[in-house]
């Protein structure tokens, strides 16, 4: 009977995944809007960052501040790999996501054991290292310039990625995969692990669950999905910026999960959602975009005290997420 | 990497005077900040993101406030107490509201005042950075110590600062609201059971804390340019600060934020494109080997 239920929901799921992915891939059919395809192409990055933070934030109540390390090593990886070999796209996105996966492990085996404050700390001073490390290896990085030169758009399965229109369909298709991939992993038992070890970590010690290893694999989980998303990034802009590893855009993630709501498997898509599009409209106005949002971020912070999704699921208790 | 400057440094007593002085004044301006930092967390155990600001906003008072009065000494007090003040509000009006709920909300909150007062600074004052400039009163030929070269501004900061810790530190264990303090880091309930006025302490320490930025922000003003942003690096540093000198203690953070002056002061002909990542090195390994921190106690 559980069975069933379990494969009905994750039934629904791709469902759900394969209808938003075929309104997002026939809306440049009916209209091309170069803005908004930026947006989505953005978006899917942002996304995957977001939502891959959440299955530590959400999931597991480990808050990294440090997890723009994995958005940026993605992107210079992916870059790099790019840029110093002939490699296809695909081979280069899944060793730039291979190495940041075991970068992920190692910071992850060396932070976990530490309590939250402290992880949280200590994941922003790795960030911290590795942002340095990027800014001082000139040769390699380029420095505070960043990766320059492009990073060459290889044809991939037939997507011409220098054209925006294949870019926008290739983003969203590896966007959508990816975040099924995390639903997939959250709705798991490994999933209810790590939200048994989030309520209650003495109970679920005693049950025989390794805390540590539970953590270390939820952090390369997370990390190897930020990596896909800073490939995105990377495509999108050409290149690598030191930036993406910079603690604002930590911060950027952190805030994304937050405003859309941490215990919504979509929250952190709809922040991030939020988050750019407010960037977006309000650059377009003010140049004091900084203002409005720091103002809208109080009034959700002040007056709803909880995510957007959350705080709809809480106003219609019957509907799920 | 250059070692071999750093070692032609370190056998010149001028060159050591010079580079530690200017370790000192980065260590003891990290003081201040880190020292409210320290003091808020070990009481209300909030980590104030939004502490950065209280520095910078204390810079730009004491900018307009010596410019309308040509003294610097009313420049630093007004940059002081308007800090001061503006902690109180912060507190009273915001981080009071989120008091016991998620550390991310709290965060939010910071990062949202930090967000806006960014942009209000931008347009009062403009988005240029500004010069200060040397007060006039400091306006004369350095001092020589053992051949290197110290301003006599430089001098004056530092003992300003050092004054500062010795009172934060005898007040803390010597005076009434000292202990009273003390106490409710510990336990607030019991505290406010035993008829203290806890609201009021909170906002007590707030104004000290957002004082101290203000007043490192006063004194920094005539060394380093004003600019909009200008929190967000002392931010991150003066965490580093509290977490290496152990969180809650300040006695730490002196002796944390003086170890990060020297790296600075003496990473910049050592190392100079890495002294950052000299100083998370050192913070990692500190949070690896001693969790709590140097004067820290284990939880």
């Amino acid at each position: 009977m559980k069975d069933r239920m379990k494969g009905r929901s994750a039934l629904r799921d791709a469902a759900f995944a394969v209808i938003s992915l075929i309104v997002v891939l026939a809306i440049p059919l009916v209209h091309r809007s170069p803005a908004f395809e930026d947006f989505i192409i953005r978006l899917s990055a942002m996304a995957l960052f977001a939502t891959s933070l959440n299955l530590l934030v959400g999931n597991t109540g480990m808050v990294s501040f440090g997890h723009g390390m994995f958005y940026g090593l993605g992107a210079y990886a992916f870059g790099l790999i790019m840029q110093m070999t002939d490699l296809s796209l695909i081979v280069a996105a899944m060793l730039a996501v291979a190495i940041t996966t075991v970068a992920a492990l190692l910071v992850g085996a060396i932070c976990v054991r530490l309590s939250t404050d402290y992880f949280a700390f200590i994941t922003l001073a790795v960030q911290m290292l590795f942002y340095s490390i990027i800014i001082s290896w000139q040769s390699l990085t380029g420095g505070d310039q960043g990766l320059r030169g492009g990073i060459p758009r290889r044809e991939i399965f037939g997507f011409e990625l220098a054209s925006q229109l294949h870019l926008y369909q290739f983003c969203a298709i590896v966007a959508v995969l990816g975040l099924l991939a995390l639903r997939h992993i959250s709705e798991s038992p490994f999933g209810q692990t790590l939200r048994m070890i989030r309520d209650n970590e003495n109970r679920a010690s005693f049950l025989g669950i390794v805390l540590w290893r539970a953590r270390v694999l939820a952090f390369t989980i997370a990390g190897a999905f930020a990596g896909l998303g800073g490939v995105l990034a990377a495509l999108f802009v050409s290149g690598a910026y030191p930036e993406l590893a910079d603690w604002p855009n930590s911060g950027q993630a952190i805030f994304a999960v937050m405003l859309g709501g941490i215990n919504s498997f979509l929250g952190p898509v709809l922040g991030a959602m939020i988050l750019l599009a407010l960037n977006d409209v309000v650059t377009r106005f003010t140049e004091y975009h900084g203002l409005v949002l720091g103002i809208v971020i109080l009034a959700f912070a002040l007056g709803l005290r909880r995510g957007v999704l959350d705080f709809l699921r809480l106003a219609w208790p019957g509907r799920a997420r | 990497m250059d070692l071999n400057a750093l070692g032609a440094c370190f056998t010149t007593p001028a060159c050591v005077v010079t580079q530690a002085t200017s370790g000192l004044i980065v260590g003891m301006l990290l003081f201040l900040v880190a020292a409210g930092v320290t003091l808020i967390f070990g009481v209300l155990k909030i980590v104030n993101f939004a502490h950065g600001t209280f520095y910078m906003l204390g810079g730009y008072v004491a900018y307009t406030a010596l410019n309308l009065t040509d003294s610097y000494t009313l420049a630093v007090l007004s940059g002081t107490l308007a800090m001061a003040l503006f902690g109180i509000l912060f507190e009273r009006v915001l981080i009071s509201r989120v008091y016991g709920s998620n550390v991310l909300m709290q965060l939010l909150v910071c990062y949202a005042v930090v967000l806006i007062f960014d942009d209000l600074v931008k347009i009062v004052w403009g988005p240029e950075f500004h010069a200060m400039g040397m007060p006039p009163a400091f306006q004369v030929p350095p001092l020589f110590i053992a051949g290197g070269v110290v301003p006599p501004f430089y001098a004056v900061l530092i003992g300003i600062a050092a004054l500062i810790a010795i009172v934060l530190g005898l007040g803390l264990s010597m005076t009434r609201i000292g202990k009273t303090v003390r106490a409710a880091a510990i336990n607030p309930q019991m505290v406010s059971a035993l008829g203290v006025n806890t609201t009021a302490l909170f906002a007590i320490v707030f104004a000290v804390g957002g004082g101290l930025a203000g007043l490192a922000g006063a004194l920094a003003a005539p060394v380093r340019s004003l600019s909009p942003g200008m929190g967000f690096s002392i931010l991150i540093e003066s965490f580093i600060v509290t977490v290496i000198g152990g969180m809650g203690s300040i006695a730490g953070a002196l002796v944390s934020a003086l170890v990060i002056g020297m790296v600075r002061g003496f990473g910049t002909i050592g190392f100079p494109s890495f002294t950052d990542g000299l100083i998370y090195i050192v913070m990692i390994a500190i949070l690896l080997l001693r969790p709590q921190g140097l004067f820290g106690r284990p939880s």
